[in-house]
């Protein structure tokens, strides 16, 4: 049976691991390489690097962080942050990464993930969607960019349904509400995105508890999980989020 | 030596680092003249489009000097499209031909698996179900999971050169297909943490 999968996010920032809340506040969480050789031995099943600088400068600094990574871990790698180019995306892949993670760059230019999905296979383009939510009754939510800062007025679940449509393989879906709040996922969002799309959904933003982690992939229907802090400080490690979700009876992989 | 088979799609680093902790020497093959007699076994990857793969590797001049080495007897291992390249035909974008030297076809998963929960493509951990006597290659993955990512599948037209099996959305598909010297796998060794590099060094180990 197909494992539901635990994703550990690592932001990168000059070549370190950082964590931040709702984008902002953002302190040292430590080494890439290191936080990603832990992560493998721990058993997650992969792992997602997003650059939240994205500066042309730290370009360099993070391609190199992939490449060593790379060669110490053998589980599939998403990047993401400041990809504007097919180029982007193919030195990324050059580096090591196994799937990039798309944001403002597919809202600006919505022909650039077709364009990628025809070069490079659906199965290595992901779009980040950065959610916030506008309204409550009936709930909706508009597309986000630039870390959340910036309003799009794109309806989020319609542009999951478009982005899917044009070929993205996975959609990386974070609610900017739920965010560094460690009171769960936005369940509603994590659901009505993946029960209106065929592409995987990947849950984010507002991990507190392990609870919060079974509760988007079975009231979410999501596909995996992705949490950062709870897993960078030691609060739990992988082995003990897939103990916890196979006592709930959810599918997941034990590592071996 | 290991042929690695680089024809510009993929993640070519990750396979040859596997390839190297698995206990290989990898040597990147995008020319005919880079397959000579060192070369022992060869490894074809792939990401991307079918119709792509088998137009870089015409336009490479890589086909026979890669049918060749099969013919030869010398081991070959398919991962992924590199898999499904070994089939006559597939379906994607239209009706390609294969290198053939597995009989049978290529096919998409249902388009309507999403409305029953089933995401396309089917992306992560899942089972290689295996015959009580494994292929030697893929005994290391006995009761292991490992990383699949395709919206594709190959079915070979006969049972026996199907090696292994995997279940998705209620359709079970060849995950490992071969016969004598040559084996293809779908899912992604060089992405399946212990179990796949446990994979790479039985191939590397395998005397068909």
């Amino acid at each position: 049976m197909l494992s539901k999968r635990i994703i550990p996010c690592l932001d990168i920032a000059e070549g370190r691991v950082v964590k931040g809340v709702k984008f902002v506040d953002i302190i040292d969480a430590g080494d890439p390489v290191e936080a990603a050789i832990r992560y493998d031995e721990q058993g997650a099943d992969e792992l997602t690097f997003l650059d939240i600088r994205a500066s042309h400068e730290n370009r360099d600094t993070l391609y190199h962080v992939v490449t060593d990574v790379a060669e110490h871990v053998f589980i599939p790698l998403t990047v993401g942050g400041g990809i504007k180019t097919l180029e982007d995306i193919e030195k990324l892949l050059h580096a090591g990464a196994d799937k990039v993670s798309i944001n403002t760059a597919a809202i600006r230019n919505p022909d650039f993930v077709r364009q990628a999905a025809e070069r490079f296979g659906s199965s290595t383009i992901v779009v980040a969607i950065d959610a916030k939510r506008v309204a409550d009754h009936p709930p909706r939510w508009e597309c986000f960019t630039h870390g959340g800062r910036k309003p799009t007025g794109i309806d989020a679940v319609a542009w999951a349904k478009r982005m899917s449509d044009d070929g993205a393989g996975e959609i990386l879906l974070t609610s900017m509400d739920a965010d560094g709040t460690r009171n769960g996922y936005d369940l509603a969002l994590t659901r009505a995105v993946a029960d209106s799309i065929s592409a995987n959904v990947v849950a984010s933003g507002g991990v507190g508890t392990l609870q919060h982690l079974a509760e988007g992939l079975t009231e979410g229907h999501a596909d995996a999980v992705l949490a950062a802090s709870i897993f960078h400080f030691g609060e739990y490690t992988i082995g003990e989020a897939k103990a916890f979700l196979a006592e709930q009876g959810i599918p997941v992989r034990m590592a071996d | 030596m290991i042929g690695l088979i680089n024809y510009g799609m993929g993640n070519m680093h990750s396979i040859a680092k596997a390839l190297e902790c698995a206990g290989g020497r990898v040597r990147w093959i995008s020319r005919p003249e880079h397959i000579d007699a060192s070369i022992e076994r060869i490894v074809l990857p792939g990401v991307g489009a079918f119709r792509d793969c088998m137009k870089a590797l015409k336009q490479q001049q890589l086909q026979d000097p890669l049918l060749e080495h099969v013919h030869a007897g010398r081991p070959f291992l398919g991962i992924c499209l590199g898999m499904q390249a070994l089939m006559e035909t597939s379906h994607e974008f239209g009706l390609h031909q294969g290198l053939g030297l597995i009989e049978g076809d290529v096919l998409p998963f249902p388009a309507q698996l999403p409305e029953q929960g089933y995401k396309i493509p089917h992306m992560g951990w899942n089972d290689v179900l295996l015959p009580d006597a494994p292929h030697p290659v893929l005994q290391p993955l006995v009761g292991r999971q490992v990383y699949y990512v395709h919206s594709f599948f190959c079915q070979p037209r006969h049972d026996q050169e199907v090696l292994g099996e995997c279940e998705y959305g209620g359709i079970r598909f060849a995950s490992a297909i071969g016969r004598d010297n040559i084996i293809g796998v779908q899912f992604h060794p060089e992405k399946s943490q212990r179990a796949g590099l446990a994979m790479l060094a039985s191939f590397i180990g395998w005397c068909p």
